[in-house]
Parts: structure tokens; sequence; C-alpha cells
């Protein structure tokens, strides 16, 4: 089972990237869950969202403490959040970020053998979607990282979610999905 | 009435609904009175008022021929002595004070 | 009425807008509904199925849930199918109506979106609400998955109609850790659910062309018979939930019981649980069966008519039986659940010790690990042949 918690901010759409990704999995005729941090909605405030994607029915309805995956939609949230919380050493970071692994690694003290991804999901959105929201963009570099579904399974609920600027969505993801970097474990 | 008066709990209608309508025509409160009332004719302006403020519709409307100030009735208000409960309401409220509630027995 | 759902493959959907969906594909006529966290998204979507002319249905926004469920009183006796949603201190404002919905026997569908009850205020899941709502006379019904919802949802409305039940009917899903979950849920076609359901033909009805009168005062010659009258309803519909589940297997593939069992082949040991958390206790019995402790799962499903017979049956040749209740009974004799479960095993010559666990209340997880510990602590109980009326898990000290 892969578990994946969201961190972003309240409206920027951490919780419908959980969602879009559960309902990709669904399609492909796998098992996935998604849900809130349960609770009130507070624009601006740090929120959480997760996932879960399994190959058999899922029967955890726990919280996730132990995330194999953490996706950061905005750097700034590691200044007040820890984003490694629960997460052993295979544990993996997605940042929204134009600096480098190296770079947040030592900014923001995590560990040595922290596996770190990163994309410069802002810019890429705000010039796919004139704005930078990055939920869909930021599931690319995630599919890139994990292979959790495929890349075309999110067309549907794109479609589905966003109409007539599914596409651009689209694009946006898979812009995030090639240009996404690998950070070195050191 | 077709409702038994201490039914079982197996023959009580679903809910407790009561299925016929107008079923309070079978309670006949008349003997519940020990004033009953009786309108002076020569006051009575068949205004209706008594009609309007009876609780128990016992004021009824009768065919029955009466003159008021020229204009003459063919239906007319009348006791229904059945349901009248005595209650004195209508002589209460009779603007013209028609009506008057006398003891049962007398006249 | 179109499929607004892909029909026949699971779909990632979530929960609240599940049901809301299957409740638009029962063809309801009246919805009568106020908001309150977490049921939110079942009337806001439904509002919108209506708006959207999907279906044909009155949508009655009300001031407080005393109305909604006061309207939904008035609609399902004029012969309406009748659909509200409620939870928490919603449910508990409508508390006096839903002895008028019963005592009328009017056969009003509600979703229960399990919450904690003020104060402090607390907006998370919980089953104190439903459990404040035990005697007042609904057939009430646990889910502990989305297909569930959905499934007994659909079931609801044709138990609740049946001529030989005529009761109201609740269907409780844990308020967040359900009601918020987008999960894999299959539907069916709305075609079939509604031939499934049928249409609804009130054997009494409030019509001016037929007049009858509901609602009559029940004097002291009257009120015992009338309660009689409604107790054997609410027993005897427990045929009609048996029935109509066996026919929804047979249509749709999913099959329910009164009381669903886990791995009790040889179980010495009984883990009780009630509702969403009964998955992640599953969870903990097959970790527990690894260690080869002989212990299962007993998933309590029908809450209203209780179970009896089927409990004493169930659990009286265990050693312990552990209750695990999301509602506290203050000062009570343990959980509502433990203290019923109690009550059915206690005429039983020989029974199991019954330790009662109080735990996830307001929203308080509760992990794989602590219904472990739960079991582990109950087996101790047995061991040493007593155990406190209840305890409280998770909580600091």
């Amino acid at each position: 089972m892969l578990e994946i918690r969201f961190h972003g901010r309240g409206g920027q759409g951490a919780v419908t990237s959980a969602e879009l990704l559960a309902q990709a999995a669904i399609a492909e005729g796998r098992y996935a869950q998604a849900f809130p941090s349960f609770g009130p909605e507070r624009r601006g405030a740090p929120v959480l969202a997760f996932a879960r994607i399994d190959d058999h029915p899922i029967r955890l309805r726990q919280q996730i403490y132990e995330p194999d995956v953490a996706m950061v939609l905005e750097e700034a949230l590691m200044k007040i959040v820890d984003v490694e919380a629960g997460m052993d050493e295979r544990g993996l970071i997605i940042v929204n970020t134009m600096h480098t692994a190296a770079e947040l690694r030592e900014r923001y003290h995590l560990k040595p053998a922290r596996r770190i991804w990163t994309v410069d999901a802002s810019r890429i959105a705000l010039e796919g979607l004139g704005r930078p929201i990055t939920n869909t963009t930021m599931l690319g570099a995630l599919i890139n990282a994990t292979q959790c579904v495929r890349l075309d399974s999110m067309k549907a609920p794109l479609d589905a979610r966003f109409g007539k600027i599914a596409e651009k969505n689209f694009n946006v993801l898979k812009r995030a999905h090639d240009e996404c970097c690998a950070g070195e474990a050191r | 009435m077709k409702t038994k008066l201490n039914p079982t709990w197996r023959e009580l209608e679903l809910g407790c609904t009561v299925v016929e309508a107008g079923t309070s025509a079978e309670y006949k409160t008349g003997d519940w009175r020990s004033f009953y009332p009786k309108t002076d004719e020569d006051k009575c302006i068949a205004c209706g008022v008594c009609y309007l403020f009876c609780p128990d519709h016992s004021r009824h409307i009768a065919p029955r021929k009466k003159k008021v100030e020229g204009a003459m009735y063919t239906h007319y208000f009348d006791f229904n002595f059945q349901f009248c409960k005595g209650c004195g309401i209508c002589a209460a409220e009779c603007p013209t004070g028609a009506i008057v509630m006398i003891e049962e027995g007398k006249k | 009425m179109k499929n607004r759902i892909e029909v026949g493959k699971p779909v990632g959907i979530e929960v609240s807008i599940a049901q809301s969906e299957v409740v638009a594909q029962c063809d309801v006529d009246v919805i009568a509904a106020y908001p309150i966290t977490p049921q939110t998204h079942i009337v806001e979507h439904l509002a919108e199925i209506v708006a959207d002319g999907d279906l044909d249905a009155a949508f009655i926004p009300v001031e407080s849930e005393h109305s909604a469920m006061s309207a939904c009183v008035g609609s399902s006796a004029v012969g309406a199918r009748t659909f509200t949603a409620t939870c928490s201190q919603g449910l508990a404002l409508m508390h006096e109506i839903l002895y008028i919905a019963s005592g009328l026997r009017l056969p009003i569908v509600m979703s229960c979106v399990n919450r904690a009850l003020s104060a402090p205020i607390n907006i998370w899941g919980d089953q104190s609400d439903i459990m404040a709502e035990r005697d007042t006379g609904w057939v009430q019904i646990f889910t502990e998955n989305g297909q569930e919802v959905v499934d007994q949802t659909i079931c609801a409305f044709r138990i609740a109609e049946d001529r030989r039940v005529m009761l109201p009917v609740i269907v409780n899903l844990d308020g967040f850790s359900m009601s918020h979950v987008i999960e894999p849920i299959r539907f069916y076609d709305t075609k079939q659910v509604r031939g499934f359901v049928g249409v609804y033909q009130p054997p009494l009805r409030l019509d001016p062309a037929q007049p009858m009168m509901f609602g009559p005062v029940g004097i002291p010659e009257i009120y015992t018979e009338a309660k009689k009258a409604n107790d054997v309803a609410l027993i005897e519909s427990r045929q009609v939930i048996e029935e109509v589940w066996a026919a929804f297997a047979r249509e749709f593939g999913n099959a329910y019981r009164a009381l669903e069992t886990y791995r009790t082949d040889d179980a010495e040991y009984l883990l009780l649980t009630v509702g969403g958390m009964s998955e992640t206790a599953s969870v903990a019995i097959d970790a527990l069966r690894e260690q080869g402790v002989k212990v299962g799962q007993v998933k309590l499903r029908l809450w209203r008519p209780f179970p009896h017979d089927d409990l004493a049956a169930l659990l009286g040749k265990a050693r312990g039986v552990f209750v695990f209740d999301r509602c506290l009974s203050t000062a009570g004799p343990g959980g509502p659940v433990a203290s019923e479960v109690k009550t059915s095993l206690y005429n039983l010559r020989e029974r199991p010790l019954v330790v009662g666990f109080i735990g996830g209340l307001g929203g308080r997880d509760v992990t794989v690990q602590q219904f472990a510990d739960m079991v582990h602590k109950g087996i101790g109980y047995v061991a040493a042949g007593a155990a406190p009326v209840y305890e409280m898990v998770g909580v600091r000290e």
C-alpha cells in the first residue's frame, strides 16, 4: 500500500489533488482512498490531505501516520510544518520549489538519507493555467516519482472535475511529470 | 361508530389513525349540559355570531323562515341540543343580548 | 431518470455524494433538511440534483432540524417518499419529532452522519448522537464503508415502506472518516434500483378527497395498546429486513446480515464493533490471528430491532467478548452497545466475560494497534476472571 500525505494551504486544492489521484487509481481497477484532515476549512491555514493506493481492498480507516510520500504544494510551508513527520528512511518528499534538493536539505535540515524530488510547479502552473494553483501540476511529479498511476489515467478525473480547463490542467501535470528532478540522497 | 371502544393493540389502526372523517358527530355531548341557551326571537338579528363562536357546531343553519328588518330569511340559525354542552359562549358573544342561559328543567 | 454515475464498475466518489446520488436513484418525492457538519455534502448535493432537474422532487430548506423532521412527517403523511439527513445537535433537536414519525408509522428514511454532541463543541465523529435516540422506535442500521451506505440506503426505502413494517429507518455512517472519504463504490442501474425499491403505496394517507385524522390524542385507555403495536411492529420488522437483504443480494450481489462475523470460527475471544471503525479493527484481527491469538470479530449492523437472540447464540460460547463503544453513557452501566450485549447474555447459564471499551470519541482516531491492545487487555481480564464496568481507551492520564 502506498500512503501519501499532501501539505497545502486551505484553498490551494490539496484535497482535490488527493481526490483526483484516488479516482485515477480506482478507474484503473485498483483500490484507493482520499480524505482531508477532518474539520473546518480555513483558507490560508496549513492543511493536510491524504491518499492510499493499493492492489487490494483497503480496510484501514485510521489516519495516515507514516506516509511513504509527502507532497509539499508550497515550499514556504516547510518553515512552519514538519513535512517529514512520521516518515521512515525510505520516505519521499516532493516539493514545489525553484531550489534544488540539496538546497532544501540544507535549508530545512532534512534527514541526510531523505529522498527529495523537486519541481517548479508554481512557474509551470502560472505559464499553463495563468494562476499559481499547483495541486494538479504537482501530481505529475508524484506520478513520475512513484508510478502510482498511469499518466493517462488522470485525464478522466480531470475532465469530470474541470470540464473546459481539464486539458490545460493535464498539460501542466504532464509538464511537471517531465520536468521534475530526482534529488540524490546523501 | 365503526371503531371499537376499547380495542386491543392488534385492532388499532396503523399509527392510531382515525380513518373515518367527522366521527365527532357520533359523540353526543348534549348530555353534559346543565344550562341551555334560549333565544329571544324579537331581539335576534340573524347575524350568525353565535354560529361562528359555537365550539361544538351545535348552532347550525336550519330551513326556517324569519323576517328581520323587512328581509325574509329562508334558512336560519337553530340549536342542535344533541351537541350543545351549555357552555354559554353564544350568550356571552350575542351582540343584541338575544340569547340567555337557563337552567335545565326550567323554562 | 438517466444514470448520472457510471454503472457496474467501482467509481471513486465521496461517500456523502454517493449517498445523495443513490437517494435520487430511489426516486424520493420530498427532501426536507437543514445543513450540519458533517452531513452537509449530502443535502447540498441533493439540492443540486433537484435544481439540475435530474430528480423530480421538492427540496424543502427549513430553519432547523426540528422543522426538517416536522416537514418530513407532513410529507410522508400525504404519501410522499421522504428523505432527510442530519447528525449530532441536529438529531438531538429532532428528538421529539422522531417519536412522532415512528408513532404515526411514517416510512421516512434518514441518514445520520454520526457525530459527537456538545459540550465542548465538537464536529467530529462518534456515535453519541444516535445512541441517544435508541428508543425512538426507528429501524436503525449501521454501515462500515461507502458501498454499504449505498446498499443500505436502497434497502432502507423498501424496508420502511413494506406494509408489514411502515416504520422510519435511520442509516448510520461515521462522520468524516466515512462521509468525507473518496473511495471505490459500485453503482447500479437507476431503473433496476427503482424496480427494487418499488412504488410507494401508503395504506393510509392524508387526502382531502378521503379525509382522515393522523395523530389523534391517545388517552390512557389507548396509549399502552398503541405502544405495544409499535413495539411488535419494530420487532417483526426483522423478518422483512432479512427478506429485503436477501432480495438485495439476489438482485445486486452484496449480502448483509444483522450481525456480520469475521474469523469467528474456533475463536475463544470476540471483539464486537459497530460502524466505520470495524474495518480498521478487522486489520487488527488479522494481525492477532498471525500471532496465534484465537480472536474473531462480530460487527453489529442492525441496532434496532436489536438482534438479541442472535447475539446470545453467537457470543454465548466465547470466553471473552470485548465490546468497543464510540459513546459514553456517562456514569452509566457501560457503553450503550456493551450494556445491551450484556443484557442479551445475562440469562444464559454459561456466559462470557464482557469487557467494555469506550473510545473514538469526538473524532479521536483509533488505530490497528489500539484495537490489538484492547484484545490483549481483554484476554488479561478473562484470565483474572474480572473486569471493570467499562474503561476509556486512548485517554491521557
